[in-house]
């Protein structure tokens, strides 16, 4: 193996970045005219006017946060049953070439919950298990409305903060009309055929036989592959289409499509707050967000990078030389596949283009991270947004103890119903995780499911839930967790991870549209300066690291020392 | 109206859309455009045989050819309908065992010197039709000597092929089943390759 350049990737990463920030600032002001109806005037207008007529709905016709989210639990409960339905019958529904059967009931409910939510974590395998019916009209609606689901509430939290003395956060209806008519339909298409120009398949042949080689004939499976792949990037859901996802050839066959699809992953998170910058009318702190979210991922993927670069030592002993390239595919290379990782757990997305349980311990341990400082760090489309704004919340309320104010954030008043409903939003999830990851280990179900041994198997059953109460949806992928106990208790998780979190925001931005705004006086604390960037790091990072040191300390930690030891 | 029906007519309405009308807008517009690309890079062999595809690896285990990379799919190596990884941990002895072994299997082959680690680890889609530049020339004196090739004929084939990737993030490497092809077109094959 040719030994990867730091300096050069390191490089490569900052280009690509830097291309990441300048789309993100374009993209986030198209946002922002999608959702104030600057573009319901254009070519799609008739449809979106349509829509509204059909459903007796109209865009000024807004409602409270309490309606508001009623809306979207009721959309996605109809969302959910549809899919479950799917998933249990699929044998007997067309476009099933190779006949695979119904899911079993707990199977079907875990998915159903698992698509709904954005999570995509899959207790199944798309090549074996899912029909091409199911993977049209069962997963990839779902991965479009999902994430139009969190966008629509971040756009309504946004509202919530930026509007004064109304009861009205926004319209669901129209919000996530907007988002699919405007946002990911017309992105995903474009995408799709790129990806399909570069060998993503595309089509509903029944399994090809091949020669496979020397050692006897193979089917390759096929299907309808980039349609699914593009909105699974781009709504940050991350459901492989095949089992190994995107390290598979047919999902991601070059170098190049895996930096375009790292791209379609940031892009809509890395947005948002450019989006917030302009219909708060106050630029710099859409640029103070996105700086927060940027230098976490730079020191996320430096670390993941050195930690593989450092590399394997009980390996080079048996006379192997370069990076440890277990789980992973040639064609990325380590900065491919770093950035991959990184990216796909700072956002919600959870697709990977290497199996994360083969990465070296400290490596494994920073997409856990990512997703335990509640995805925070660009986040899942829209989700990801709003668990920021909580984490603004909390900062400006410790920060406000430390100088004896009251907490404030552009103008608004953080009371006591604001820090109580930013607190639900971080601490759910990670109770979630703890609680959980501590049943699982008193009975045998914990310790049944781990592949690998020692401090490693911690780590397997630690990601999963934590990847589930996220709803990040990667995994340690050795654990199995298609067992009842698993599929079951990581429904509630992810359900509750999804919709607790984001109906508290939505109570959050209805308290703080009520409020009036107060005039910024000397003593008012800058949000949009280096200081409170740094401020905002420091916080995200403690509330992160210290709730989870000693999970991690018995995890990936104790299986560095054990690997460096060589034990 | 009340929620419940404009949810359930919206749903209806973006349910149409994004799962049935968008799927099948890319599949048109991907067949016509890219139908090879759609239809999974397939390369034919003699007659209607399919040989494999340009991007999926394939199992290559005779010393006339230059064997891949090691594949932990379900059931048998490079099953192309049932992609996955090991998923076994860096500290995992069941993963040194089965490197030492690989190692081991090289050695008897005559094959000294560091191994690159990408010939002996499985990839994460077990599918990985790629091997680093390096791994494959290592190769040369083995299959050279199966085939009686001159090994710096052998060596210009193998450079020949190699791919260096635009961004820098690997190395060259090389297509191991378009090499094996390539070998059997130009020295005569056992009806494994495409020719």
């Amino acid at each position: 193996m040719a030994i990867p350049d730091p300096l050069m990737d390191g490089a490569t990463v900052l280009g690509f970045l830097l291309l990441v920030s300048i789309s993100a600032v374009l993209f986030g002001r198209y946002l922002a005219r999608v959702y104030s109806g600057g573009l319901s005037r254009g070519p799609f207008g008739k449809i979106e006017a349509g829509i509204y007529h059909t459903i007796g709905t109209e865009p000024d016709q807004e409602s409270g946060w309490r309606q508001y989210a009623k809306d979207m639990l009721l959309f996605n409960g109809i969302g959910f049953g549809v899919l479950l339905v799917i998933l249990l019958i699929q044998g007997f529904l067309p476009l099933n070439p190779m006949g695979v059967p119904g899911f079993e009931f707990h199977h079907a409910l875990n998915i159903a919950v698992s698509f709904v939510t954005n999570t995509n974590w899959q207790v199944y395998s798309g090549e074996t298990a899912a029909s091409y019916l199911t993977q049209m009209a069962g997963f990839t609606v779902q991965n479009f409305l999902s994430a139009a689901t969190g966008i629509s509430v971040a756009i309504a939290v946004m509202r919530g903060i930026t509007r004064r003395t109304t009861d009205r956060i926004g319209n669901f209806w129209v919000d996530l009309t907007r988002t699919v008519l405007y946002v990911l339909l017309p992105v995903a298409f474009i995408a799709a055929l790129v990806l399909a120009s570069q060998g993503v398949i595309q089509n509903l042949d029944p399994y090809v036989e091949t020669s496979g080689g020397t050692a006897g004939p193979r089917l390759i499976a096929m299907g309808p592959v980039a349609s699914q792949e593009a909105i699974k990037e781009l709504g940050t859901n991350g459901g492989g289409f095949f089992n190994a996802n995107a390290a598979h050839p047919f999902e991601n066959p070059g170098h190049l499509t895996n930096l375009f699809e790292i791209f379609l992953i940031l892009l809509i998170p890395a947005s948002l707050p450019f989006t917030f910058g302009e219909l708060s009318g106050r630029r710099r702190e859409g640029i103070a967000i996105f700086a927060v979210m940027l230098a976490l991922f730079l020191l996320a993927f430096a670390g993941l990078y050195a930690a593989e670069w450092y590399g394997n030592p009980t390996l080079a002993r048996t006379g192997v030389s370069g990076i440890p390239m277990e789980g992973k595919e040639v064609r990325f290379g380590l900065g491919g596949t770093a950035l991959y990782a990184v990216a796909t757990t700072a956002t919600s997305c959870g697709s990977v283009n290497a199996m994360h349980d083969s990465l070296t311990p400290l490596a494994g341990m920073v997409p856990l991270l990512l997703i335990l400082l509640g995805e925070a760090v660009f986040g899942g489309a829209g989700s990801g947004f709003y668990t920021y704004l909580a984490f603004i919340v909390v900062a400006v309320f410790i920060a406000g103890l430390m100088i004896g104010r009251t907490p404030e954030y552009l103008g608004k008043k953080m009371e006591r119903r604001e820090i109580t409903m930013a607190v639900v939003v971080i601490l759910v999830p990670t109770l979630l995780v703890l609680l959980f990851t501590a049943v699982a280990l008193l009975i045998p179900a914990g310790a049944q499911a781990m592949l690998n041994p020692g401090p490693h198997g911690l780590s397997e059953l630690i990601y999963a839930y934590t990847s589930m109460a996220n709803n990040n949806g990667s995994a340690f992928a050795g654990f199995d967790a298609t067992t009842p106990f698993f599929t079951l208790t990581g429904a509630f998780v992810m359900a509750v991870g999804r919709f607790v979190p984001a109906v508290a925001m939505l109570a959050l931005a209805g308290a703080l549209a009520e409020k009036k705004t107060v005039p910024s006086s000397p003593g008012t604390l800058p949000t949009a300066t280096p200081a409170f960037v740094l401020w905002m790091i420091f916080v995200i990072v403690i509330v992160g690291v210290l709730t989870f040191f000693p999970l991690l300390t018995m995890g990936p930690v104790a299986e560095h020392f054990r690997m460096i030891g060589g034990i | 109206m009340t929620s419940l029906r404009s949810a359930a007519i919206l749903f209806t309405l973006l349910f149409a859309l994004t799962g049935l009308a968008y799927p099948v807008a890319v599949l048109l517009a991907a067949g016509t455009a890219f139908p090879f690309q759609a239809h999974g890079s397939l390369v034919l062999a003699a007659g209607d045989r399919v040989a494999g595809s340009q991007l999926i690896g394939e199992n290559w285990t005779l010393p006339r050819y230059f064997q891949g990379r090691p594949s932990a799919t379900s059931g048998a190596p490079y099953n192309s309908a049932g992609s996955g990884g090991s998923n076994l941990g860096p500290t995992n002895p069941a993963l040194v065992r089965v490197v030492e072994f690989r190692v081991q299997a090289l050695r008897d082959l005559g094959i000294e010197g560091p191994i690159p680690s990408d010939l002996v680890t499985a990839s994460g889609s077990g599918l990985d039709p790629h091997l680093s530049l390096e791994a494959a020339l290592l190769q040369v004196p083995v299959v050279s000597d199966a085939r009686g090739i001159p090994e710096d004929q052998l060596r210009e084939r193998v450079l020949a092929l190699a791919v260096y990737p635009a961004i820098p993030f690997s190395g060259p490497y090389v297509n191991v089943a378009a090499l094996n092809r390539e070998l059997d077109r130009w020295h005569g094959g056992d009806g494994y390759g495409s020719s």
